[in-house]
């Protein structure tokens, strides 16, 4: 009975201990494999001529990566500057102003708008962004907008890491101490002042790690961007014009690029481009994040 | 009076922000919902395409909806088994915040910010090595990878406020380590299936991890190694198509996912407050 007993104990912890490091193992053998498959692109071509050249002609063998990583870099810091201003301005009136109903009332608006999927946020943009980009905005600017353009895809974009920001930064801001807040009204600030020179001012570490966290998340994301950005590999020129980041190219080739063993290499490549990037963009966040959290702790 | 000049402008800023987010929020589903009603029917719901389906004759998108919830649970199970010990682990046989749990939890938060579209990658490489078609299997395999870190956070969330009294006192009668977990998972059991419901969402709704690894056809699979249709891949193909009737189709179908998800969303946030009293 003893014996038994102690066998199933042992049994279970390590069987979990597995399952724990088999997490460490997987994300190893992802980098591993995508490494391993863009070998063969890289020995044919140095790594700066593929990152330095705008020219994607697969069937030529040439596979300049620049006008995607561009694009990616285009609508990414679209969506932020997008993003940022209402999520941070929000976040600060739920946690310094409204009182702790309204917040709950709103709590369910942030989990909606994270939980739909990406690809209703896609069909959504070529249904209201799209037309009004090329019927009502593009034409006070350019000559002409199809309206799958950076533009929408910023946009697009912009929404979907609101709800991510917003999360993280009502964390935050409850994590600052109630003490701090009440010196700064005792001694005459208003309340947004105590808000920007004590609440953001104790947190800004912590919004840059936000910030850097929906970059990342922002990078990645895919379908919805597809669906709207025109999908086009130009450098991109203006707002109005089309855009083609790096994960729409892997969506939108994977598959149909069995027969060249090169373009499946280049379309690896991409994937490990975008995997290395993600993962230094969430070790330097969660980095900031952590000595935060020790600070006030 | 400049000061408070100031603050009127500033509030008037942040209300600004919080309606516009509702306002975008509202718009979304507004349009989600009122294209979608229009070609919204019984019959998309219940039947497969016919011949004709892709160029606007009769038929419906069953076979995406039965191929998304195959998967889903599918995957779900598959991830749970991996994450509901591991989460566990994390919390209860690792030294509690220790540097081995910390890494840990620093691990599934990378794991948690690969985007969906490398797991898709990913996933269709292994499934290449292994022999697999894309198929119903494949589609899971990438799936249960991409919720599997959702689960061990959300689990881990709720674990780490187990108090460790609790644990202890289960020690202190003699239990074995295994047999205190037993102890814990019901304890846990709310925080288990809101975690599950979050990944169920999550998982359902990805387009990117099953453009490769599950293929696409218009029958219901019937073994794990037929292709399988999804909902975020109906929608995003027959929204590609030139034909009007087939795009509006695709907005149903839009309405159809996005109800499924307001559904399990809601579920979750009226389980998280049942089990706070």
């Amino acid at each position: 009975m003893k014996l038994s007993r102690r066998i199933k104990d042992l049994t279970a912890t390590r069987l979990m201990m597995l399952t724990t490091m088999s997490a460490f193992a997987l994300m190893i053998i992802i980098g591993v494999v995508l490494a391993v498959k863009s070998e063969q692109i890289l020995s044919g071509h140095s790594l700066w001529s593929l990152l330095g050249s705008s020219v994607w002609k697969p069937m030529k063998g040439e596979f300049g990566f620049l006008a995607f990583i561009a694009g990616t870099l285009a609508v990414t810091a679209l969506a932020i500057v997008l993003a940022l201003p209402p999520a941070l301005m929000a976040s600060i009136w739920l946690s310094e102003y409204a009182n702790s109903r309204i917040r709950s009332l709103f709590a369910p608006v942030i989990d909606l708008l994270a939980g739909i999927p990406p690809v209703v946020y896609g069909v959504w943009g070529t249904l209201t962004l799209v037309p009004l980009i090329s019927e009502t905005l593009a034409p006070c600017f350019v000559d002409f907008s199809t309206g799958y353009s950076l533009l929408a895809g910023g946009i697009v974009l912009a929404i979907m890491v609101i709800p991510l920001m917003m999360g993280l930064f009502g964390e935050l801001f409850a994590s600052i101490p109630r003490d701090l807040r009440e010196a700064s009204l005792a001694l005459g600030a208003t309340r947004w002042e105590t808000a920007r020179r004590v609440v953001v001012r104790k947190a800004l570490p912590g919004i840059v790690a936000t910030v850097v966290l929906a970059i990342s998340r922002a990078f990645g994301e895919t379908i919805a961007v597809m669906m709207v950005c025109g999908n086009v590999a130009d450098m991109p020129g203006s707002l109005f014009n089309p855009v083609y980041p790096l994960p729409a190219l892997i969506a939108n080739n994977y598959g149909e690029m069995m027969s060249l063993p090169d373009y499946e290499s280049a379309l690896m490549l991409a994937a490990l481009i975008l995997f290395v990037i993600i993962i230094a963009f969430n070790v330097i966040s969660h980095a900031i994040l952590h000595r935060l959290k020790q600070r006030i702790a | 009076m400049n000061r408070r000049f100031t603050e009127f402008i500033m509030k008037g800023l942040m209300l600004l922000s919080v309606a516009t987010i509702m306002m975008v929020l509202l718009y979304i589903l507004y349009i989600v919902a009122s294209k979608g009603l229009r070609s919204l029917s019984w019959e998309m719901v219940t039947s497969l395409p016919t011949g004709g389906y892709y160029l606007g004759k009769e038929g419906g998108i069953a076979n995406a909806i039965a191929g998304s919830l195959m998967m889903i649970v599918a995957a779900t199970a598959l991830s749970l088994i991996i994450s509901l010990p591991t989460a566990l682990c994390i919390n209860f046989v690792m030294r509690r915040n220790g540097r081995l749990a910390r890494s840990s939890r620093f691990m599934f938060d990378v794991l948690f910010g690969i985007p969906s579209i490398v797991y898709g990658a990913f996933g269709f490489l292994l499934m290449m090595w292994l022999g697999v078609q894309a198929s119903l299997l494949g589609g899971t395999i990438a799936v249960a990878l991409l919720i599997m870190p959702i689960m061990v956070r959300a689990i881990d969330e709720v674990a780490v406020l187990v108090p460790s009294d609790l644990t202890e006192a289960v020690f202190s009668l003699g239990a074995t380590r295994y047999e205190m977990l037993k102890v814990v998972v019901r304890q846990l059991r709310p925080g288990i299936v809101s975690a599950t419901l979050l990944a169920v969402g999550r998982g359902i709704g990805d387009a990117a991890t099953v453009l490769f690894t599950a293929g696409y056809t218009d029958s219901i699979p019937v073994t794990p190694n037929d292709p399988a249709a999804t909902l975020p891949l109906a929608i995003f193909f027959q929204l590609s198509s030139p034909v009007e009737e087939v795009q509006n189709r695709a907005y149903a179908a839009a309405l159809i996912l996005t109800a499924m998800i307001l559904v399990i969303s809601f579920g979750v946030r009226a389980l998280v407050k049942y089990s706070r009293k």
